[in-house]
């Protein structure tokens, strides 16, 4: 009877997520497809302890309560501003749990042939990566670990040394069983290093690739997972969660116009070739106003667009910022805003952003939709934002950021760009509209600024 | 090699592209809650975890899987609650 009933609703489960993505991927039923794809989560738990295998039920719901309590209370507590960090943890535990499952696989004893040895060799890798890479991207987002990319000499080369290592140890495990129990405990700690590895050398803006790419690494552990324990349910929602990953990777690399090789191996603004022939002219100099200086150009304005970038959420002004539109509203300017695809530490990071603040998101343009619009605007506003407005991207061949579709503000009447200091942004590229004769900085801590210029403009 | 591997691959293969078909054109106010929310999907190791823990009383495995458990339930209930939050923040 088990035989039949469970894997039907494992069958149902898995139809479940499907529909639960779909839905997931379209605004309006975005909302019912978590619902969908949670009660597919949930027959599957269910499915999973009506298995007469299962003797201790007390040590399961023990823990079930343990890690439900957490989970809520951290999805409960997190502000939106960290929620790069929380999705990155979240990551992490995922592909540590795949890791445990593979592991407490191999310790359940017995003999098993080789080919399984090898899967759960694989299961562990892309476990242990995930788990590790996702906790050191999260010391970077939670701003514990410095953000820049951390490189050092012969690192790839190093890297392929422990890829082959992984695959000599498994092999190894293989031909002589007696060695099978320390073969894997060395490809658990290889893999675990190789995650760290894996993430210390990329830099803070390219992290929503780096998002993207672990949120999918978590799927493919728990599809690996799948294959150690021959289970079907673990297999296809796993390869589901890839696929996703990999459709989200993809669109930010293309945002960046870049390629995954590239973001994950070039190690962006750690290397300072790029200073050395910086295309800024030292003569030129930069204009700075304070904020009380800008309040008849924005009185004077018909559309005003807003470019937030990370610098918006560090210093929490997504709140004032929103004060801002209505004041500018209630004077008659249009105020839209700008996002760009990889603007922020996630994918989406700018929208969750906004929309925590009440900002309409009819209110919202993507690249394609404002750049035609900048050169009817009077004002833009540029908050925390730097590699993705930078000029150089369409024509500097030398910049690292070339080639990368970038918001044309500096073809707006005026622009205003708030800054705490003149450092370059995580890329370390001198950004040239700091220096444009339209181009006005405001110094100092973003949600001052814009605080400052509501109380100016009422 | 079993006929039972060969099967699990072809499931593996049609997965991914069912995944690939199902999310297309994600406009750019869901890429974090699909992210999120696939990630409370691949909590779905949980599976796994409760054979783990169950099946095998007293070891080390069903303390691995104890562990497993917990890192799992507190990506699916994390996950799925704090997509609801931001998509409900969206509604508005």
């Amino acid at each position: 009877m088990q035989d039949l009933v469970i894997p039907i609703i494992y069958l149902f489960s898995a139809v479940f997520f499907i529909l639960g993505l779909r839905q997931l991927s379209h605004p309006r039923t975005a909302l019912k497809g978590n619902s969908t794809a949670s009660i597919g989560m949930l027959l599957a738990i269910v499915a999973t302890l009506l298995n007469n295998q299962i003797l201790d039920f007390q040590s399961i719901f023990i823990a079930i309560l343990i890690g439900s309590s957490i989970g809520a209370i951290l999805a409960k507590r997190v502000e939106m501003t960290s929620m790069p960090q929380l999705v990155a943890l979240f990551n992490g535990f995922g592909g540590a749990a795949s890791l445990l499952v593979a592991t407490a696989e191999f310790y359940r004893g017995g003999q098993f042939p080789a080919f399984i040895f090898l899967i759960i060799t694989l299961s562990v890798l892309i476990g242990s990566v995930t788990f590790s890479g996702s906790f050191i991207a999260f010391l970077k987002l939670q701003g514990i670990m410095r953000g820049s990319p951390i490189q050092f000499k012969g690192q790839h080369a190093f890297n392929g040394l422990l890829v082959l290592l992984i695959i000599f140890s498994s092999l190894y495990g293989v031909l002589d069983p007696s060695q099978l129990s320390s073969m894997f405990l060395i490809i658990i700690g290889v893999s675990l290093l190789l995650g760290i590895l894996f993430v210390l050398p990329i830099g803070g803006a390219d992290m929503p690739v780096v998002i993207s790419l672990l949120n999918s690494f978590s799927g493919l552990a728990a599809c690996a997972t799948g294959f150690v324990i021959q289970n079907d349910a673990l297999i296809i929602s796993g390869s589901l969660v890839g696929a996703s990953g990999i459709i989200l990777t993809d669109i930010m690399c293309k945002g960046m116009n870049r390629t995954i090789w590239n973001v994950l191996f070039a190690g962006v603004g750690a290397t300072d070739t790029n200073t050395d022939n910086l295309q800024v002219d030292p003569m030129k100099s930069i204009k700075s106003y304070e904020p009380e200086d800008t309040v008849v150009i924005f009185e004077n304005a018909k559309q005003v667009v807003i470019v937030p970038g990370y610098g918006l959420a560090v210093a929490q002004a997504q709140h004032m910022v929103h004060e801002l539109q209505k004041l500018l509203e209630g004077k008659g300017v249009v105020v839209k805003y700008a996002i760009h695809p990889v603007a922020g530490r996630m994918p989406g990071h700018m929208n969750v952003l906004l929309a925590e603040a009440n900002i309409p998101y009819d209110s919202l343009y993507d690249l394609d939709q404002i750049n035609p619009e900048f050169e009817e605007t009077d004002v833009t506003l540029v908050i925390g934002a730097n590699d993705v407005v930078n000029p150089a991207a369409r024509h500097d061949t030398n910049s690292p950021i070339f080639g990368m579709p970038i918001l044309d503000v500096d073809k707006s009447q005026t622009v205003f760009v708030l800054k705490r200091s003149m450092n370059p942004g995580f890329a370390g590229i001198e950004n040239e509209l700091f220096y444009k004769d339209n181009t006005i900085m405001i110094f100092g801590d973003a949600k001052d600024t814009v605080s400052k210029l509501v109380s100016e403009l009422k | 090699m079993s006929g039972q591997l060969l099967i699990e691959i072809y499931i593996l293969v049609l997965a991914v592209f069912v995944g690939f078909e199902v999310i297309s054109k994600v406009p750019p106010t869901l890429h974090t809650p699909l992210m999120s929310g696939s990630n409370a999907i691949s909590g779905i190791t949980i599976v796994g975890a409760i054979l783990a823990t169950g099946s095998m009383p007293g070891t080390i495995s069903a303390t691995l899987g104890m562990i497993a458990i917990i890192l799992a339930m507190i990506n699916v209930v994390g996950g799925f609650m704090v997509t609801g939050r931001m998509l409900r923040m969206f509604k508005k």
